[in-house]
C-alpha cells in the first residue's frame, strides 16, 4: 500500500534518514524509479552510489518495497558516513 | 584531439567503460558500436518486464540527456571484423572505424537446444529485449509452454509465461532444481513455490524432441516416451561468450577473451570487458568466467580507465554476489556455496551466474531457518566461504561484508557449527565487531 506522510513527518524523516542503496546488488532494472510517485530517478542515485538526497523525496518507502533485489534501505543519515553508499564510486 | 576509442557492445561493460573514459579524458573521442536496435538497457530487468512489473521504456537506465552528457557517437550496426594491425573495425555496411584503443564487450548468447525440431517456429530464448517481446507476443493465445534448462534464466521465463497466463511444464533432467549451487532443501522450496503457482515441475525429464505441425511447435517428446502438447518451447540451458569476432582477429581466447590483470587482450591496444572477458581470479590463480551485471560494470570501469590513461589499474575479480528472485523468493548468493559438480540442466554458465558459486570449498555447510529467511553458510576455519539467503534479506548485508572482506570469523566458527546455533545473532554480533574494528 502506498501512502503520503504529512509534510511535518516527511521533513522530520528526511532530516534524520534517507534511502540508501547497496550498488553492488543493483542491475539498473528501473523498478524503483518506475514506482516512485514523484518520478525521482532512484536508479541513477544507485548507479552513482549515492543516497536518495532529493529534497522532493516523500520517504513513502515505495522504492524500498518494490526493489526486487532488496538493495534499498532507509538508514539514519548519521550511520552513512557522509553520504556514500557501500561500494559506491 | 584525444585518443579515439571504439567500444564494441552496448551493454553495461561498454557503457561503464565509456563513462570511465569520459571521466578521465574530456577530449577523447568515443564511438560505441552495437547491433541491438534498442541500445543500452537492463538485461536482468527483462525478468521484471516479462513478469509485467515494469513497462518497456523503464528498462533503459540512461535518459537521452544522460547519453548526450557522455558525448558518444553511437553506430547502430554489427561489427564484422577487426584488423588489429591496421587498428580498424569493419562494420557490416562496409564502413571502417579507426581506433587508438578498442574495447570488445560483446556479451554472451544463449546456447541452442540440440534436439530434433529445435528450428521450429515457437522455440524461444531470453537473450535480449527482442526475445522478451517475442515471448510476450507469442504468449497471447498460447495455451501451454514447455521450459527446459536450469538456473535463473529458466525461472525468469517460467515466471514470465505464467504472468501472461500460459500454463508451464518445466523439465529438469535431475532430481532437483539448480543442483550444483542450491542445497536439497533450497531446491525443494523453489519447486514447491512453483507448484503452488500451478507450474508443473517434471523431475528426471529430458527433452527428446520438439514436434511440429506446419512448421510450428505442437508438442514435445520426452526421453521416457511421453508426448506433451504445447505452443511454445523455451530453452535456457546456458550461454557462451561471443568471442567469434576476437578469435577471427587472432586474439587469444579460451572460453572468453583471455585478458591480463588490466583487462588487456593479447593485443596491447585491445581490451575486453563484460561477460566476454576471461580474467585470472587472483584468489585461485585460475581463469574464471562470470555472467553478472555488477562484474560487467566493474570490468568496464577498469578497462575504460586503463584505455584512457595507461594500463595501471588492475581488475579485482573479488567474491561474486548476485541477488535474484527464484519463484518469487528473493535470494542472495555469495561466494562458494556449491557441490563442486556440474548441473545437468546447463551446458555452461547461465546469465546471472558465476563459476565460483558451484565450486566446492573445504567449508562446512550450515543451514537454518531464521528471522523469515532460510540461510545457508559455508563456514571455513577462519572465514566464511559463501552464503545463500532466501527470503528476508536483512542478514545478507552483514554476510556480504564479512564474506567479501574475507573477515576473520574464527571467534564464532565453532558456535555457528553447534546444534541449534543462533546464526543471525552470531553473524550480526561478529559483523558489528568487525565494523567497529574497521572504524
Amino acid at each position: 500500500m502506498s501512502w503520503f506522510k504529512s509534510d511535518r513527518e516527511k521533513y522530520a524523516a528526511l532530516a534524520t534518514a534517507w534511502v540508501l542503496p547497496e550498488p553492488s546488488r543493483c542491475v539498473q532494472c528501473g523498478v524503483c524509479s518506475f514506482n516512485c510517485p514523484i518520478e525521482i530517478d532512484v536508479r541513477r542515485h544507485v548507479w552513482l552510489g549515492e543516497p536518495v538526497k532529493d529534497s522532493r523525496c516523500l520517504t513513502c518507502g515505495e522504492c524500498i518495497k518494490r526493489c526486487p533485489r532488496g538493495l534499498l534501505r532507509f538508514e539514519p543519515i548519521a550511520a552513512t558516513h557522509g553520504g556514500r553508499a557501500r561500494g559506491g564510486r | 584531439m584525444g585518443r579515439r576509442h571504439v567500444l564494441i557492445g552496448m551493454g553495461p561493460g561498454a557503457i561503464a567503460a565509456a563513462e570511465a573514459i569520459r571521466s578521465a579524458d574530456a577530449g577523447a573521442e568515443i564511438v560505441v558500436v552495437g547491433a541491438d536496435r534498442h541500445g543500452y538497457y537492463s538485461r536482468p530487468g527483462l525478468a521484471y518486464y516479462l513478469a509485467k512489473e515494469i513497462p518497456e521504456k523503464w528498462l533503459h537506465p540512461l535518459s537521452a540527456e544522460g547519453l548526450a552528457g557522455l558525448d558518444l557517437t553511437i553506430v547502430n550496426e554489427r561489427a564484422d571484423g577487426i584488423d588489429t594491425k591496421a587498428h580498424r573495425v569493419m562494420l557490416e555496411s562496409g564502413r571502417e572505424l579507426v581506433y587508438d584503443r578498442l574495447l570488445i564487450a560483446t556479451g554472451s548468447t544463449a546456447i541452442p537446444a540440440k534436439v530434433p525440431g529445435a528450428e521450429l517456429d515457437g522455440v524461444v530464448k531470453l537473450d535480449d529485449l527482442d526475445d522478451a517481446n517475442d515471448i510476450i507476443r507469442r504468449s497471447a493465445g498460447a495455451k501451454g509452454a514447455v521450459v527446459v534448462g536450469g538456473g535463473i534464466t529458466a525461472l525468469e521465463i517460467v515466471e514470465g509465461l505464467h504472468a501472461h497466463g500460459v500454463h508451464v511444464d518445466y523439465f529438469m533432467r535431475q532430481d532437483r532444481y539448480w543442483k550444483n549451487v542450491l542445497s536439497e532443501t533450497e531446491s525443494h522450496v523453489v519447486e514447491q513455490e512453483l507448484g503452488g503457482r500451478g507450474v508443473r515441475v517434471h523431475n528426471y525429464t529430458e527433452l527428446a524432441g520438439i514436434l511440429g505441425r506446419d512448421g510450428r511447435v505442437a508438442a514435445v517428446a520426452t526421453g521416457d516416451g511421453k508426448r506433451i502438447p504445447c505452443d511454445l518451447v523455451a530453452v535456457a540451458i546456458g550461454v557462451h561468450a561471443r568471442i567469434e569476432l576476437a578469435r577471427a582477429a587472432g586474439l587469444a581466447c579460451g572460453r572468453g577473451i583471455l585478458v591480463d590483470e588490466y583487462l588487456r587482450s593479447s593485443d596491447e591496444d585491445v581490451y575486453a570487458a563484460g561477460d566476454v572477458a576471461e580474467p585470472v581470479d587472483h584468489g585461485t590463480g585460475l581463469r574464471t568466467m562470470e555472467v553478472l551485471w555488477n562484474s560487467a560494470v566493474r570490468k568496464g570501469r577498469t578497462a575504460g580507465l586503463n584505455m584512457a590513461t595507461e594500463p595501471v589499474r588492475a581488475y579485482e575479480t573479488g567474491i561474486p554476489l548476485n541477488v535474484t528472485r527464484l519463484a518469487g523468493l528473493k535470494t542472495t548468493i555469495i561466494g562458494s556455496v556449491g557441490s563442486g559438480g556440474r548441473d545437468a540442466d546447463l551446458e555452461g554458465l547461465q546469465r546471472g551466474d558465476s563459476q565460483t558459486w558451484s565450486e566446492l570449498g573445504d567449508a562446512v555447510a550450515i543451514e537454518a531457518q531464521t528471522h523469515g529467511a532460510r540461510v545457508r553458510l559455508a563456514v571455513g576455519e577462519r572465514a566464511l566461504a559463501g552464503a545463500v539467503v532466501m527470503g528476508d534479506q536483512s542478514l545478507s548485508f552483514p554476510l556480504q561484508d564479512l564474506i567479501q572482506a574475507r573477515a576473520d570469523v574464527g571467534s564464532i566458527a565453532a558456535d555457528l557449527k553447534a546444534a541449534g546455533a543462533s546464526i543471525a545473532e552470531l553473524v550480526e554480533g561478529r559483523w558489528r565487531e568487525w565494523r567497529e574494528q574497521l572504524a
